[in-house]
């Protein structure tokens, strides 16, 4: 590596650091923790959703899986943006109209319960374990890569930045930093394209018409079916990545951080834009890759096809693109595991500390205080099961990420607004159910058991057939929440929380004024 | 006014809220127009691979080298779009009926 990628990843550490410093002077309060206090506008909340969203799983592994897979790889950029028309059409607005900091918030807006909260911050904590450690491991990887550096030294450094940003600048700072990367990842996105593009004559259709014989697959590599052989595991993965969207806690998280549904709702618009147009653009560098840099030598740095990103720029652009690429990949990975950092400390210290142990009796700074060592313990756990975890396969956490938020939050979320029978067992199960047979079927699956010694953690047949349990696991997830229901209301459970408020608030918005 | 909202829970009928004839038409307003749309969105995005999974009709050429398959899916990426804007659109309008329906039953 040259003195251009230090001098690189330098400044891109330098100006995030900065921008903590800055945002550190602003983070007094509990909401400034969480939310930024709200005061972030559409488009710098649209943009940080848009940096929350677009992590190393959209940038590196999109444009690795379509260079080695073509169109099934580009089956991801479909689901992640598709499933923004559910945020916004289903939840963003009700979740902001009735929550505060966390999904358990509005859930609890429903059902006082603590077991209730208490199953939501599980869930939350358990989703942003899996994401994070998918993070962190493609981090380790990839600065191994670039630097040389051992894998544990990378890990910790990456660890060690999030816990910084978190820590000191809590929202405002973690916010700041998914804008500026946003912005960076689309330059070098954009750049990327543009010079693949050019490469191909500016000729769109020509490019689809050299593809058919530039890899191993030939034509096959732009039809569907490369790796997806099999329907039923392809509509499972679809359904995993279409809702599972809708109940990752990081991305709920972004619409408190402004200040009414309104707002809440053109971010999505703004970043609606932005992710659509960086999944169209993964098309370039799928292909690019495949045919500038080849499968060989993608699958040789990384079977996964991770670094064909950044290998694409250097072939493209030198050393310099390459670099800057590298650095944005870097930076790309550290908004996200602050994001995942602050969403995990605010289940613990929010839900579990400050609701479920203090009954909401916490000062602003026993809050502040409690969401600062929930962060740590956060960051340092993901560390070091990071440290152990070099081997595990991020695609394979990302996507149980996923199959879990689908399965065990977006039944509970969508039912909690629209049903009006719904309660607090039904709630609980659901939220319970959903967690257990997504992690049973993908413990089960040949994600996790593969006959070949030393390929996954088991060796042996598996004994599910797919990869990803979602389209058992989701409806699973409903079905508990009816069952529960259904059981319990012969009981006469009462909720305290009546559902027409509920059902007011959600609609329209309205708040009593917080005291 | 300011009194019964800052008293808080307690002061809001929120059972009798939800019958005006106002909120009711406003949920029925706001369903008949998200319904199809959750609808189309859905079914559009679960027939790609149902098509492609079991039949072969999108594995043509439909411009150059081009196939269906790559048409339709770019058609999803124009359909979100265009229902993001839509949607936009429309909110604006529950906005306004959303603050009359405020000031009307309760900021009375």
């Amino acid at each position: 590596m040259s003195w251009i990628s230090y001098v690189i990843f330098f400044a891109v550490i330098v100006l995030t650091l900065y921008i903590t410093y800055w945002a550190a002077k602003q983070t007094t309060t509990a909401s400034d923790f969480y939310t930024a206090g709200g005061s972030l506008t559409g488009w710098q909340n649209g943009m940080a959703i848009a940096g929350d969203y677009l992590s190393a799983a959209s940038f590196l592994g999109i444009a690795g899986a379509i260079s080695l897979n073509g169109f099934d790889g580009f089956y991801y950029s479909i689901g992640w943006l598709t499933a923004y028309l559910v945020v916004l059409f289903l939840i963003a607005e009700p979740l902001r109209n009735l929550g505060k900091f966390t999904m358990a918030d509005m859930i609890g807006a429903r059902f006082g319960a603590k077991k209730v909260r208490g199953a939501a911050a599980l869930n939350t904590i358990t989703i942003v374990m899996f994401y994070m450690l998918a993070q962190l491991v493609g981090a380790g990887a990839l600065i191994k890569l670039l630097f040389g550096i051992e894998y544990w030294i990378a890990v910790l450094i990456v660890g060690t930045m999030m816990l910084i940003y978190v820590l000191f600048g809590g929202m405002t700072a973690t916010s700041w930093v998914q804008i500026v990367k946003a912005i960076l990842l689309m330059l070098g996105t954009i750049v990327i394209s543009f010079l693949v593009l050019m490469k191909f004559n500016f000729n769109f259709i020509g490019m689809f018409e050299t593809m058919k014989t530039a890899t191993p697959h030939g034509e096959a590599f732009l039809h569907s079916g490369v790796v997806y052989t099999d329907t039923i595991g392809l509509i499972s993965v679809l359904i995993a990545l279409v809702l599972g969207t809708a109940g990752l806690p990081h991305i709920l998280m972004r619409f408190f951080t402004v200040k009414d549904a309104k707002t809440a709702r053109s971010s999505v618009i703004y970043s609606v834009w932005i992710i659509g147009i960086f999944y169209v653009l993964t098309i370039f560098l799928g292909f690019g890759a495949a045919k500038f840099v080849g499968s060989d030598a993608i699958i040789a740095e990384n079977a996964a096809g991770n670094m064909a990103a950044p290998m694409l720029a250097g072939v493209l652009g030198g050393d310099a693109l390459e670099s800057f690429v590298a650095a944005v990949a870097f930076a790309t990975i550290l908004a996200v595991v602050a994001g995942l950092v602050l969403s995990g400390a605010s289940a613990i210290a929010h839900d579990i500390y400050g609701q479920i142990f203090k009954n909401g009796n916490v000062t602003e700074k026993q809050q502040v205080n409690a969401a600062r060592w929930a962060s740590i313990a956060i960051g340092v756990f993901s560390i070091l099961l990071a440290l152990g975890s070099e081997k595990l396969n991020v695609a394979f956490l990302v996507s149980l990420a996923f199959c879990v938020a689908a399965s065990a939050n977006v039944p509970t979320i969508l039912l909690t607004i629209y049903w009006k029978k719904f309660n607090t067992t039904g709630a609980v199960a659901s939220m319970l159910t959903g967690l257990i047979v997504a992690l049973v079927l993908v413990a089960i699956s040949p994600s996790v058991m593969n006959p070949v010694e030393g390929a996954t953690l088991i060796t042996g047949d598996p004994i599910f057939p797919y990869a990803n349990p979602a389209i058992f696991s989701v409806p699973a997830g409903f079905l508990a929440a009816w069952i529960g229901t259904l059981v319990s209301s012969k009981r006469h459970e009462k909720d305290e929380i009546s559902y027409a408020e509920v059902r007011f608030k959600a609609e329209t918005g309205y708040k009593e004024l917080d005291l | 006014m300011t009194n019964q909202v800052a008293r808080g829970k307690s002061t809001l009928d929120y059972e009798k809220l939800v019958q005006t004839e106002d909120f009711k038409g406003l949920v029925k307003r706001k369903k008949v127009f998200a319904t199809p749309f959750v609808i189309f969105f859905f079914a559009a995005y679960f027939i790609l691979p149902l098509l492609t999974g079991y039949t072969k009709i999108l594995e043509t050429p439909a411009i150059g080298a081009m196939t269906w398959t790559w048409v339709y899916a770019f058609s999803m990426f124009v359909m979100v779009w265009v229902f993001t804007s839509i949607y936009m659109n429309k909110a604006k309008h529950f906005d306004v009926e959303v603050d009359k329906i405020i000031e009307k039953n309760v900021l009375k």
